[in-house]
């Protein structure tokens, strides 16, 4: 099956976890579907849920938990 | 109506050049934050000087005209599509009635701003159209725009014969991600110690994620204090001076760690220590940095930061003459 990325539309931090107390929104290897979080991007003082576009199980997280991201950098990679 | 918002973007606001002259009564004169591109916008599409335009943060808008407009847009690498077409930017073009206006990821840069021809046409607060949304006044309702909202654009007469008009390549920006920013030090800089402002002058920071209109706050070293008995009237931190103005672009260290320079959204005035100003001309060098880039700040004389606007000035003159 064709691999797919979700991206971050803007640069920041990126976050798997709604806050420091939880878990992560999705493991690799969970499945996700459309619309549903996979994480956050923090910048300008606000948190942003990065929503994956397409039914799909994650396969693989490219950028760990409160790593700097850039704009249109691959974040999760969806089978 | 003219530009009906279909998304909004990450932060979209109206700026012009800003609501200076109300230091006085504590207003910040938001504006925007890189007045070059800005500026060139409306030279592009042949609009007044002070014009209000949209200036886009990191991720764009979605906007689609419901009558044909001339327009333009510069800035960051933030390639614009019409239609899906990935269309020019430093140039001008025409859009039809129904045309959607759309952005594809930054590349480069952090902000780009959308002339139109004729100008957003908000209501004017204060001599100004900028937003200012810590207060929400000026610009749309005093806030970014949102789904849904539509702008009227002011009229222009015909500006077809502008279109395919574009700004010379030696005159359009390259934005590093590493940029050095020249900075007067001052005006409370004696409470640093010598050896921290070395470091602060040292050091290459990098931008965090509080990096906004309002401040852009840095990372990467920390600064000490000289030793002293608090003053009357200042606060405890030693970072704490009497109270006195912010100029904008000016560098304060709350606490010695992360230094934030004040933009045009800042805090008119307060009790920290200012240790230094970023230049006028490298403010709009400073608009086009992003979270996670990386800065140097360059001690220079007040000699160098007038002839760098002077500069700039001369150059904007003959950007414009050149598109008339």
């Amino acid at each position: 099956m064709a691999e797919k990325t979700v991206k971050a539309p803007m640069p920041g931090t990126f976050y798997r976890r709604p806050d420091p107390e939880s878990g992560p929104y999705v493991e690799e290897g969970g499945s996700v579907s459309a619309g549903d979080t996979i994480g956050l991007v923090e910048v300008m003082k606000s948190f942003h849920e990065i929503k994956a576009e397409e039914d799909g199980t994650v396969s693989k997280f490219l950028v760990g938990d409160e790593e700097a991201v850039s704009a249109g950098q691959d974040l999760v990679e969806l089978e | 109506m003219a530009i009906r918002v279909k998304q909004p973007g990450l932060l979209t606001t109206v700026q012009d050049t800003g609501r200076f002259g109300e230091y006085a009564i504590g207003m910040p004169p938001s504006g925007a934050m890189d007045v070059f591109s800005y500026q060139v916008g409306n030279y592009l599409v042949g609009n007044e000087e002070g014009a209000a335009g949209l200036e886009i943060t990191y991720f764009g808008p979605e906007l689609e005209f419901t009558e044909s407009a001339v327009i333009a847009v510069t800035g960051a690498e933030l390639p614009p599509k019409i239609n899906g077409e990935e269309a020019p930017t430093w140039e001008t073009l025409a859009v039809q009635e129904g045309d959607v206006l759309s952005f594809d990821y930054l590349k480069s840069g952090a902000r780009s701003y959308l002339a139109v021809a004729g100008g957003i046409d908000v209501p004017v607060f204060m001599h100004s159209r900028s937003t200012y949304t810590l207060i929400g006044l000026g610009g749309h309702e005093g806030r970014a725009l949102q789904e849904g909202d539509e702008l009227k654009v002011g009229e222009s007469g015909d500006r077809s014969d502008r279109v395919g008009k574009r700004v010379d390549d030696d005159h359009v920006p390259a934005y590093s991600d590493a940029p050095e920013l020249r900075v007067i030090i001052g005006l409370a800089s004696y409470r640093l110690t010598e050896e921290s402002m070395q470091t602060f002058l040292n050091t290459e920071w990098t931008v965090t994620p509080d990096a906004d209109r309002i401040g852009y706050r840095y990372r990467g070293g920390e600064l000490e204090f000289v030793e002293r008995e608090q003053p009357a009237g200042a606060g405890a931190d030693q970072a704490n001076v009497v109270d006195f103005g912010y100029p904008i672009g000016s560098i304060q260290v709350p606490g010695g760690v992360e230094p934030i320079v004040l933009n045009n959204d800042a805090v008119t005035g307060g009790g920290y220590a200012t240790i230094g100003t970023v230049i006028s001309v490298d403010r709009d060098t400073l608009a086009q940095t992003k979270t996670n880039d990386k800065t140097r700040f360059r001690s220079v004389g007040l000699d160098e930061a007038l002839e760098a606007r002077k500069k700039r000035r001369r150059q904007m003159a003959e950007i414009k003459e050149a598109l008339a």
